[in-house]
């Protein structure tokens, strides 16, 4: 029965680097803002080359 | 008279309506020339996507004014403002309130296809911030903020961010707590396990000693670095002699920590590490929950948040912009057009139309002489205006009117007023009392060990978690629905306070009325242009705001001779305008019978020579939903009050619309505003003040809650408990409802805790309380908290919204 206490030494480390992850996170900032990556996402690197069709509204008429 | 427009065209841009004739430019409509330059620009760059994720995304830019950010090459305030410069690339945070939707990210976010000299921005949305690294050898900082303020997102630099330019980084602290906390909390329980399920004697008794020490170490960075704050706060509070909330707290933790400690390294038992992870864990989601207030809103910004940074002054006929601190008596200082005069100054020159709604809250610019005293804080209506300052900033009438003492509130007082504290503080007499009394009982029987353990539960398991989390999760949870319905509180404090107001005091310009220009309409026979002349000309000699409104209305007529003027107050005026007399006034006055006239309006009758012309019916844009807000109020039960600088012209109008019970005071300067506020305390009131602008500033914050209505949340909000969005005026009632509903569900969650409570002393007092009970009443009472409030709360919104 005395492997489940390398286990446990295991679990706790493995514990610990989670938790140094989520410390690495909050500091990083990433807690900071979390609403514009969320929009920032679906921009298209290339936006204006293509033209997506948009529904019924042709707003892109001007880029000819 | 031409008053309404065909066809309606929106702005290709902005979505404004176009009010003159829309500009063409690419088959598309745009109201005005900043608009199309805009687009031109974008369009230029390739950067037409704007227009695609949202529909008329735009914001009409400033009229572009040459200089205006010259200040802005000066090092000292270069310095100021930008956070990091290598000589090459800056870095520098704007704060951008017009940006609105994904299209301004996307366009904010793309500026270096605009201009090479942009390296790198990136925006906060919710803190309204954009991150700009640039190239100095392409790009000064001067000219970064005229390119934005080009594309409509003009940077506000305010005089206060020069003044404290070093803004506290982000505080993570909370975040880390929670997270150690909770990685505490979760392993210690596992490693309780075998303690849970009485395992630790039938396996391997090995493992209830390398069990234990595993939670003693994982629960010393909770007890000495998560709870922390418990204890500062505790000491605080005794040190103030009251005993709050984090005092039982605090004492069960170290109680919890100290028995604990012992029990695992004598090697009597597992402890209840556990139990206080576990309990550190759910109050700090609760402070943190608590404290997830609208950051973004400022509320304690002072007059100098609506001052411009800089001034434009004439020194030996130069013209620079220099920072307005430095400003001295005798300055020539330049204002133009939708600019505030920031100090109290001589007009020298210029067309000086000066909108006071500031200060007064009068919504009627005033016209001003040449040689005549400009106090701060006006706003410029016309031209360009040219004045000497006679006194320095912090030495103008608006200045003195902020900096006066009666107009600070006092914040801390809230603390105390808590239910929670109230309740918590003879919580913890009862608890100690509970827990001596266990203690001198069992050692009466003779079993001192057993009397100690007693003790040392009761004062663990009474440890009010459930209820020190009730409070913030109600409050917080209503905070959130308020500000999903655009009212936005300064902290949950003002919730409870809001649910005692018996009295609501309304101003009323800007508040049940509209802050735009009044509407202005004339029904009679049709009006020659010459006759159109000749009653703007006789406006123009009186001072009543009517007939300044009708002057504003005529704009645009000969100013002709006019002799023999005389006023009759509180009827009309009359004057001879090219040998025909003209009266102006109410119908008595003019001796006109047969117009119709409705209550709400007011009207004024024009007669040329002898002949009853027409009238003017001047609309008061009172806001929409005034009259049912009025009448819910009345029937909940709350005492109406209308404080308004204005005299009691409209008396029968706010009457119709607000009801015979209301109570109105016309002509009320800020300062009696502030006393009548006084006056109703000093009668037993609680007063629910809700005004606009500095104006009412005194009487926002003499009241015990004082609620500013705001067309832009962003733009202005003197200090005040509230900023409420003019669109959700009408919904004042609801939000009333809602906070008294708030107050009866965290006494029903107290309750609920206290039940909990009452079960585990049962077991406490006895001294059978086991570590497996304290783990299952801690989460388990929480758990039902939360649910019950959360649940509670979102339901009383739903109900109260209903109800409208």
């Amino acid at each position: 029965m005395s492997v489940i206490f390398l286990l446990i030494l295991f679990s706790l480390l493995l514990a610990f680097v989670f938790l140094y992850a989520f410390i690495w996170s909050v500091r990083d900032g990433q807690y900071d803002d979390e609403y514009t990556p969320s929009v920032r996402i679906l921009f298209d690197d290339e936006a204006t080359q293509q033209e997506p069709a948009s529904s019924g509204q042709d707003l892109n008429q001007s880029n000819s | 008279m031409e008053t309404t427009t065909t066809v309606k065209v929106n702005c290709y841009h902005c979505g404004d309506e176009c009010r003159n004739l829309p500009l063409r430019f690419n088959d598309k409509e745009f109201c005005c020339e900043g608009c199309r330059l805009v687009y031109e620009v974008l369009q230029e760059n390739n950067l037409c996507s704007y227009y695609r994720f949202n529909e008329k995304p735009g914001i009409s830019p400033e009229q572009k004014v040459e200089g205006r950010f010259g200040y802005l090459d000066d090092a000292s305030v270069k310095k100021k403002l930008v956070v990091f410069d290598d000589g090459k690339f800056a870095t520098v945070n704007f704060y951008i309130p017009k940006m609105h939707c994904s299209s301004c990210i996307w366009l904010l976010e793309n500026l270096q296809r605009i201009n090479a000299g942009v390296v790198r921005s990136r925006v906060n949305f919710l803190n309204r911030e954009v991150n700009l690294v640039f190239r100095q050898d392409l790009l000064s900082l001067r000219q970064l903020v005229e390119l934005l303020s080009m594309i409509g997102y003009e940077p506000v630099i305010r005089l206060d961010d020069l003044d404290d330019r070093k803004k506290a980084k982000k505080d993570h602290s909370v975040s880390y707590k929670i997270g150690i906390a909770g990685f505490a909390f979760g392993n210690i329980m596992l490693f309780s396990f075998p303690e849970y399920f009485s395992l630790s004697d039938a396996t391997d008794p090995g493992f209830k000693g390398v069990f234990s020490y595993i939670n003693f170490f994982l629960s010393l960075p909770v007890f000495f670095y998560c709870s922390a704050q418990f204890f500062t706060s505790a000491v605080r509070s005794v040190n103030q002699k009251f005993l709050n909330i984090d005092v039982p707290i605090a004492l069960g933790i170290l109680v919890m920590f100290v028995r604990s400690t012992y029990e695992i390294f004598s090697g009597t038992g597992p402890g209840y590490m556990d139990t206080m992870a576990g309990l550190v864990f759910f109050m700090l989601l609760g402070r943190w929950f608590q404290d997830k207030t609208y950051k973004t809103l400022s509320f304690d910004r002072d007059y100098k948040s609506f001052f411009p940074v800089s001034v434009m002054v004439r020194r030996q006929a130069s013209e620079l912009a220099i920072p307005l601190s430095e400003l001295r008596i005798g300055d020539r200082m330049l204002i133009r057009s939708e600019e505030i005069i920031p100090a109290d100054a001589v007009l020298i020159q210029g067309d000086a139309f000066i909108d006071y709604s500031f200060v007064t809250g009068e919504s009627l610019p005033v016209r001003k002489a040449n040689g005549e005293l400009l106090y701060a804080g006006g706003r410029q209506q016309g031209g360009l205006l040219e004045m000497e300052v006679v006194k320095e900033v912090s030495q103008s009438y608006l200045t003195q009117l902020w900096n006066n003492d009666r107009y600070i509130k006092k914040h801390d007082d809230g603390v105390f007023q808590l239910l929670v504290n109230r309740i918590s503080h003879y919580f913890t007499f009862v608890i100690v009392a509970v827990a001596v009394i266990a203690l001198f009982y069992w050692a009466a029987t003779g079993d001192f060990p057993r009397g100690w353990n007693a003790f040392t539960a009761v004062l663990i398991i009474a440890c009010p978690c459930a209820l020190a989390i009730s409070s913030p999760f109600t409050l917080g949870n209503i905070l959130r629905i308020f500000g999903r319905n655009r009212f936005y509180l300064r902290g949950y404090a003002v919730i409870e306070k809001l649910a005692k107001v018996d009295t609501v005091v309304f101003d009323k310009t800007g508040t049940l009325t509209q802050n735009e220009r009044s509407q202005i309409s004339y029904s009679g026979r049709d009006l020659q242009r010459k006759e159109l002349s000749m009653i703007r000309s006789l406006v123009s000699q009186s001072t009543h705001p009517l007939s300044r409104m009708l002057m504003a209305h005529l704009d645009g007529t000969a100013q002709l001779g006019v002799s023999g003027f005389a006023e009759y107050p509180g009827k009309g005026i009359e004057g001879h305008v090219e040998n025909t007399i003209v009266r102006v006034g109410s119908a008595a006055f003019v001796n006109a019978q047969g117009f119709q006239s409705n209550a709400v309006d007011t009207v004024v009758f024009v007669a040329l020579g002898n002949e009853v012309a027409g009238k003017f019916s001047i609309a008061n844009s009172y806001r929409t939903g005034v009259r049912q807000l009025a009448n819910r109020l009345r029937t909940k039960g709350y005492r109406t009050v209308v404080l308004t600088g204005d005299t009691s012209g409209e008396e029968t109008s706010l009457r119709s619309l607000l009801g015979i019970e209301a109570e109105l005071r016309f002509q009320q300067s800020p300062g009696d505003k502030l006393a009548a506020i006084q006056e109703f305390q000093e009668a037993g009131s609680n007063v629910l003040m809700v005004g606009d602008g500095l104006n009412d500033a005194g009487a926002l914050k003499q009241s015990d809650v004082g609620i500013s209505v705001s067309d832009d949340i962003n733009n202005f909000s003197p200090a005040c408990d509230g900023i409420l969005d003019s669109a959700s005026f009408s919904s004042l009632s609801a939000i009333l409802d809602t906070a008294t509903a708030s107050r009866r569900i965290i006494i029903g969650s107290f309750v609920i805790a206290l039940v909990y409570n009452l079960i585990g002393c049962w077991f406490a007092v006895q001294g059978t309380l086991s570590p497996v009970i304290a783990a299952v009443l801690m989460p388990l009472s929480t758990v039902t908290i939360i649910s019950f409030t959360t649940g509670m709360s979102n339901l009383a919104a739903f109900k109260s919204a209903n109800s409208l």
